[in-house]
């Protein structure tokens, strides 16, 4: 296993503060107040519309809680001064992956975007650890559910950012694979990175971790 | 600044390499603006003169309809595969992506309507100034027409029926391009000057340029919440 990237975060805080969230008429959280500190993993737990997917969404500052507020090293994400999302990498339900394009194309473009300029074989490179070598040449739309999946979390590797957001990273993903994005989990917190995913499997991670469980009886 | 220039840059590239791999979109687009079009002349009989008259309103209004064909999609599929919220999530303020996107569509469906006009205008009649005189308010007129339908196109995203949703919403707010444009065209067939009417429509491509993306991307963040 190649860690190439061994440069080591600065300490952050993701705080929550007195979050409440509602999706029609239904309030879905009330009053949250977490705290994660650098090198920790969150798991979101709960069962199917307990509101994990909302929670990771406004942690992005994609959606807006309706009260209470979220805050990246004591700021909250909207008064930041370089934007509101510049220190995570989200990965959500949709891989975010456009089928006409080659897998490399895909991540280049993405990259550019988050800002950065990896080279193709940085590029080649995260690919090469999600097992797909001799596929990034290929349209995304050849690919396997599995493999389109791997294509996204392959983005992980190559923007880097304090915090991941998660939402079910480990499904459509083959045993082997498994492995490889839990090692690549264990590395960002060894590497003073946070994580916050939801999942349905139980996937033991070595590393500092917190559970929050969703639409518990109060 | 280098990294907003390469988002931009770069988005720009993806939407235009996207409609190269998917051709019919904007062919599409063209075909109907040429079809609409030449239906006129079949339809109201081969009186030049009347064609004459009727063409500044009759290849307005093709340009408007074709141009409502394309916007569904302009957000739409990047909404479906996730990339829209990569893009908000972008570190780059959204207004100037938006407006990369934009640019590309105009490029892929404004600037062809733009091209296929003098023949088309040929076919009603036009001579030669009045066939310069459509080519440069469609120039103008063109851009506007997609920034204010990405207006609707943001509003409209994920909504059932969101293809006639934007016409009932954006053809009403096309109706100032749709005057200016065809009244550049009629003033030249009347033997006057057309620069009121195309400077008219350089201010309101000025203004919708400066206002039309905030209001998109206000309303992309809406949709998405």
């Amino acid at each position: 296993m190649c860690h190439t990237a061994h440069a080591v975060f600065p300490a952050h805080r993701l705080e929550v503060e007195g979050l409440v969230a509602e999706r029609g008429e239904r309030l879905l959280i009330r009053r949250l107040d977490l705290t994660l500190e650098s090198g920790s993993l969150l798991q979101v737990a709960g069962r199917n519309g307990a509101g994990k997917t909302s929670l990771l969404r406004m942690l992005c500052g994609l959606s807006r809680p309706l009260e209470g507020r979220i805050c990246w090293d004591g700021v909250p994400l909207h008064q930041r001064e370089d934007g509101p999302t510049a220190h995570l990498a989200y990965l959500g339900h949709a891989n975010a992956l456009k089928d006409e394009l080659s897998a490399e194309e895909n991540l280049h473009i993405h990259s550019a975007l988050q800002g950065s300029r990896p080279e193709q074989e940085a590029i080649r490179a995260a690919l090469g650890r999600m097992g797909l070598v001799g596929h990034e040449d290929l349209p995304v739309k050849c690919l396997s559910q599995g493999q389109k999946r791997r294509v996204a979390l392959a983005r992980l590797l190559l923007v880097r950012r304090p915090l991941w957001v998660l939402d079910e990273p480990f499904a459509a993903l083959d045993v082997q694979i498994i492995d490889v994005l839990r090692s690549a989990l264990e590395a960002h917190l060894a590497a003073n990175g946070m994580i916050v995913l939801t999942t349905h499997q139980a996937v033991p991670i070595t590393g500092r971790q917190h559970t929050l469980t969703l639409g518990k009886a109060p | 600044m280098t990294g907003l220039l390469t988002a931009v840059m770069t988005l720009l590239r993806r939407d235009l390499i996207l409609a190269l791999r998917r051709r019919q979109d904007a062919l599409v687009v063209l075909g109907f603006f040429v079809v609409v079009v030449s239906l006129f002349p079949l339809g109201v009989g081969p009186d030049p003169q009347l064609l004459r008259s009727m063409a500044p309103g009759v290849l307005w209004v093709s340009a408007l309809l074709a141009t409502m064909l394309s916007l569904e999609r302009l957000f739409a599929d990047d909404f479906r595969d996730g990339s829209l919220e990569q893009i908000l999530l972008a570190p780059q303020p959204l207004s100037l992506l938006v407006v990369s996107k934009i640019l590309a569509h105009w490029l892929v469906t404004g600037l062809p309507l733009v091209l296929a006009s003098p023949l088309l205008g040929m076919q009603l009649g036009l001579n030669g100034t009045e066939i310069l005189t459509l080519m440069g308010a469609l120039l103008l007129g063109t851009p506007i027409l997609s920034l204010v339908g990405a207006i609707g196109a943001a509003l409209t995203l994920g909504l059932r029926g969101g293809g006639v949703l934007i016409s009932l919403l954006i053809l009403p707010l096309y109706v100032p391009a749709l005057v200016l444009g065809a009244g550049a065209l009629d003033a030249v067939m009347y033997g006057s000057s057309a620069q009121a009417h195309l400077s008219l429509l350089a201010s309101l491509l000025i203004v919708t340029l400066l206002l039309a993306p905030w209001a998109i991307a206000a309303a992309l963040r809406i949709m998405l919440d």
